[in-house]
C-alpha cells in the first residue's frame, strides 16, 4: 500500500473547483479512486445525489475520468451495463486493458431508492465496486429523511414538533443487507480515516467481482454541523460505535478498530444541530433506546467477528 | 442462406437479434414479449451469438443497464412490453436524451389496470413524447425487416437516437406466419459494424455523461434532440431504400394500399390493417373505391407525406387502438394536424377499437366503410369520436 503522501503524488480523479459546500468531506474518496492502486483504468459511475449535481454542472465537470450518471435509482443496473459492455468488447478484441468500475451513490440512492439495482447488481456478480456515502438524508433535496436517518434526527420530513422528537425507530442496516448477497467484500469506512478507507478501495477493487463500501460521510448543512467539524464528527462517529469500522471478506467478519474507551453516544449527538433537540431530560428516553441500539449492533458485530476467530481456532 | 420459413412474430425478432449479434442485451420477461428474450438466451447458450445478457432484476434496470452499455461504446438490443415499458418510462427519456442508438423490440400490450395481457397501443403511444423513433409493422416480416434497419436507422451519425420496434401482442407475437428469413451474412453486412461517440471505456480522452444541464444550456439540447428526430425521417427512407436493394421489399413511411384513386380511407397501425387490406380488396372488387393509409414511422410523424398522401380522399376514418382520456386518439390527432393545412381538407374523424385485445372482424371493417359511405352522401359526419364493438355503446 503506497503512504498517503505517495498517493497525493498521483492524478487524482476529481478536480476542484466543484460545487459541493465548504467543508463537505465527500470529495476526500473521490480524489482517491485513481490513487490506491496501479495497473487499472478507472470508470466511474453516479446516482443522482449531492457529488453528481456539484460535480457536473455543464458544460464543466470536476472528473477527470470517464463518469456516468443516469438516474437516481439505478447507478448499479447502468454500472453493470458499462460493466457488461467492457467485457462484450473485451472477448471480441477490441479492448485489451484492465478495466476497474466504481458506481457511487448516496444513503437515499443505495439504501432506499435504489435498493433494488444494487442488490441486482451484487447478485449477477458484476466486477463493480460500490460505494454509498452515508450522510444519513436526502441533502441534495433539503435534507429529507431516508432510511438511514438515524432515530431522534430532524429532517425536513421528519421536523421536530410538538407531536415529533424527529425521526421514528431506527435506521436501516445496510451493511448487513449487502452481507447477506454472498459477495467477496463487503466494508464499512469512514471520511476520517484515509488510510483505513484507501485500503478498503483497494482491497474492493482489486477483488474480481462485486463489493461494497459504505463510507460514512457527515454532512455540513444536513448535520447542521459548522464546515471544519465534518472530519471530527466521522471520528467520534466511529468511536461511540455508532459506525463501526469493520469488513467482511468472504462472509468473514472482521472489527477494524476498536475504540479504546467507551464514549457514550451522546458526545457525537449533541454537537450536532440535527440532535439537539433532544438534549432535554424529558428525551431521555429516546436517547437512551438510541445508546442501546448502537451497543446491540456493536455487539452483534463483535460476535461476528469472534465467531469468525473461534472458528479458524478450532481448524488450527 | 435466405429461406422462408413458418415462425411467431417474437420468434422472428429474435431471430434477427441473433442476426445483429449485439454486443450486450439486457432483458426482463413479460409477456407477449418473452419469448424474444427466452430464444435469445438459448441462442446465447447454444453460441450462435457472442453476446452478452444481463438477465436484470426489472425493466427500469434493463433500460438502465441499456443505456450505460450503449454509453460504453456498443451495440445494445433489448425486448419489452406495456408495464415492462412504463417501470422503464423515466429511462426511455434518459436513453434518447443521451443519444444512446439502442434498438428495443416493443410488443404492443395494453396497460395495467385493469390487467390484461393483449394488444393494444397504451404502452409505445404512451411514450410518444419519450424521444424514441417508432417504427410499427402489420405482420411478421414487417416486423423482422424493422428490426434489421433499426440499428442502422438508430446509429446513424445524425441521428444517435433509440428505435422502438413495435407489433400487436399475440396477434403478431405468437402467431405463426410464413415470411423470408434472409441470410446471416447478408444481414450482418448490411447492418455493418458499430461506430461509438465519446464511449465511457475511452478513459484517455475521459467524458462526462448525464451531466446536469441549467436554464442555460438544457433548450439547445433539446433541440439538437428535435433535429436529429427530424433527420431521422431522412435516414428511415434512405435505409428502408439501401434495403429494398439488397433485400427487395420496399418500405416507406407508411404504406398506401389502394388510395390513389381512392374516396374513402381508413388509417392504421400494425396488425389490423392485414384485415383492412382484406376488405378494400372485397369491396374493391365491386367498384367502392376504398383504401388504407398504414403508418409505420409514427416518430417521426410524416405529416407533409401524409397530407399529399390523401390530397384526393374525401372522407378518413382514424382508428386509434389507445387512449388519451379526455382528448381524441392519438393517431387521430396527428392525422387532423396533418391534414390542416391541406387546400381540400377531406372529412376525418375518430374510432377508438381493440383495447385489451378485442377483435375487429373484417364485418367490423365492413361497418366502418359503411358508416363513413354514409358521412360522405350526406355530407355531415355524425360522431367525431366514438368507441367500436363496446357494450353499451
Ligand atoms: C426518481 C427520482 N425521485 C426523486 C428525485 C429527487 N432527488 C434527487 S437526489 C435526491 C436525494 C439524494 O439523496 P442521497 O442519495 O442520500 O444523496 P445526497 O443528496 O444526500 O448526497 C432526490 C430525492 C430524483 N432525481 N429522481
Ligand atoms: S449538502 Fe452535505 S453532502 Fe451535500 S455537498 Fe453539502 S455538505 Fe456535502
Ligand atoms: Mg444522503
Amino acid at each position: 500500500m503506497p503512504s498517503l503522501q505517495e498517493m497525493a503524488k498521483k492524478e487524482g480523479a476529481f478536480a476542484g473547483g466543484h460545487r459541493m459546500c465548504a467543508g463537505c468531506p465527500v470529495p476526500i474518496f473521490t480524489k482517491m479512486l485513481t490513487r490506491v492502486t496501479d495497473g487499472y483504468e478507472i470508470v466511474a459511475g453516479n446516482a443522482t445525489c449531492c457529488l453528481e449535481v456539484a460535480s457536473s454542472i455543464f458544460p464543466y465537470s470536476a472528473w477527470k475520468i470517464p463518469w456516468i450518471h443516469t438516474a437516481f435509482e439505478n447507478v448499479g443496473a447502468s454500472m453493470s451495463g458499462v460493466e457488461t459492455m467492457y467485457r462484450a468488447l473485451k472477448k471480441r478484441g477490441k479492448i485489451t486493458k484492465p478495466y476497474k468500475f466504481i458506481a457511487i451513490g448516496g444513503d437515499g440512492g443505495t439504501y432506499d431508492i435504489g435498493l433494488q439495482s444494487l442488490s441486482g447488481a451484487m447478485e449477477r456478480g458484476h466486477d463493480l465496486v460500490y460505494i454509498c456515502y452515508d450522510n444519513g438524508a436526502y441533502m441534495n433535496t433539503g435534507v429529507q429523511r431516508s432510511s438511514a436517518t438515524p432515530m431522534g434526527a430532524t429532517t425536513t420530513t421528519t421536523p421536530m414538533g410538538e407531536q415529533s422528537y424527529g425521526r421514528q425507530g431506527n435506521r436501516k442496516d445496510l451493511s448487513r443487507i449487502m452481507v447477506a448477497h454472498n459477495i467477496g467484500y463487503v466494508a464499512q469506512a469512514s471520511i476520517h480515516d484515509p488510510v483505513d478507507l484507501s485500503e478498503k478501495l483497494k482491497k474492493a477493487i482489486e477483488l474480481d467481482g462485486p463489493a461494497f463500501i459504505n463510507l460514512l460521510s457527515p454532512c455540513i448543512p444536513g448535520w447542521k454541523i459548522a464546515p471544519d467539524m465534518a472530519v471530527e464528527l466521522a471520528r467520534l462517529g466511529v468511536e461511540t460505535k455508532y459506525w463501526p469500522l469493520y469488513e467482511v471478506i468472504d462472509g468473514e467478519y472482521k472489527i477494524n478498530y476498536t475504540p479504546k474507551k467507551e464514549v457514550p453516544v451522546t458526545e457525537w449527538m449533541f454537537l450536532q444541530g440535527r440532535f439537539k433537540h433532544l438534549n432535554k431530560p424529558e428525551y431521555s428516553d429516546v436517547v437512551d433506546a438510541f445508546q442501546k441500539d448502537v451497543e446491540r449492533n456493536w455487539n452483534w458485530i463483535v460476535r461476528q467477528a469472534a465467531s469468525v476467530e473461534l472458528l479458524s481456532a478450532e481448524v488450527n | 442462406m435466405s429461406k422462408v420459413l413458418a415462425i411467431t412474430g417474437a420468434g422472428a425478432m429474435s431471430e434477427g437479434m441473433r442476426q445483429i449479434n449485439p454486443d450486450v442485451v439486457p432483458a426482463f420477461p413479460i409477456t407477449p414479449s418473452t419469448q424474444v428474450i427466452e430464444d435469445f438466451s438459448q441462442f446465447v447458450a447454444d453460441g450462435k451469438v457472442d453476446t452478452e445478457m444481463i438477465t436484470v432484476e426489472s425493466e427500469h434496470s434493463a433500460m438502465s443497464a441499456c443505456i450505460g452499455a450503449a454509453a460504453a461504446g456498443g451495440r445494445v438490443m433489448t425486448a419489452t412490453s406495456s408495464a415492462g415499458m412504463a417501470l422503464m418510462w423515466e429511462m426511455l427519456y434518459i436513453a434518447s436524451s443521451m443519444r444512446q442508438p439502442v434498438v428495443m423490440t416493443l410488443i404492443n400490450r395494453a396497460l395495467s389496470a385493469p390487467i390484461n395481457i393483449h394488444a393494444d397501443h397504451s404502452d409505445s403511444m404512451g411514450a410518444r413524447d419519450a424521444g424514441w423513433i417508432q417504427l410499427y409493422a402489420e405482420n411478421n416480416q414487417e416486423a423482422y425487416d424493422n428490426l434489421i434497419m433499426a440499428p442502422k436507422i438508430a446509429e446513424k451519425m445524425d441521428v444517435r437516437l433509440p428505435v422502438m420496434v413495435c407489433m400487436d401482442g399475440f396477434i403478431i407475437s405468437h402467431c405463426v406466419q410464413t415470411m423470408q428469413l434472409e441470410d446471416d451474412d447478408k444481414v450482418k453486412k448490411f447492418i455493418g459494424g458499430f461506430e461509438s461517440t465519446y464511449p465511457v471505456l475511452d478513459t484517455e480522452n475521459p467524458s462526462t455523461w448525464g451531466a446536469l444541464d441549467l436554464q442555460d444550456y438544457y433548450i439547445e439540447h433539446k433541440r439538437a434532440q428535435h433535429i436529429a428526430m427530424k433527420n431521422a425521417k431522412d435516414a428511415i427512407k434512405k435505409v428502408s431504400e439501401e434495403f429494398a436493394d439488397i433485400f427487395g421489399r420496399k418500405y416507406e413511411l407508411f404504406e398506401s394500399y389502394r388510395i390513389d384513386d381512392a374516396e374513402r380511407v381508413i388509417i392504421a397501425i400494425n396488425s389490423v390493417c392485414g384485415e383492412i387490406k382484406e376488405v378494400i380488396d372485397e369491396r374493391r372488387e365491386a367498384g367502392d373505391k376504398v383504401g388504407l393509409l398504414k403508418i409505420r414511422s409514427f416518430r417521426p410523424f410524416p405529416y407533409e407525406e401524409i397530407a399529399a398522401a390523401l390530397e384526393r380522399v374525401k372522407i378518413v376514418t382514424v382508428l386509434d387502438r389507445s387512449e388519451s382520456m379526455g382528448a381524441y386518439g392519438p393517431l387521430f390527432t396527428e392525422i387532423r394536424t396533418a391534414l390542416f393545412d391541406a387546400p381540400e381538407k377531406p372529412m376525418v374523424y375518430n374510432r377508438i377499437f381493440g383495447l385489451g385485445g378485442r377483435e375487429l372482424f373484417m364485418s367490423d371493417i365492413h361497418d366502418i366503410f359503411e358508416e363513413n359511405k354514409t358521412y360522405l352522401e350526406t355530407g355531415k359526419v355524425e360522431k367525431m369520436f366514438d368507441y367500436l364493438k363496446v357494450r353499451g355503446g
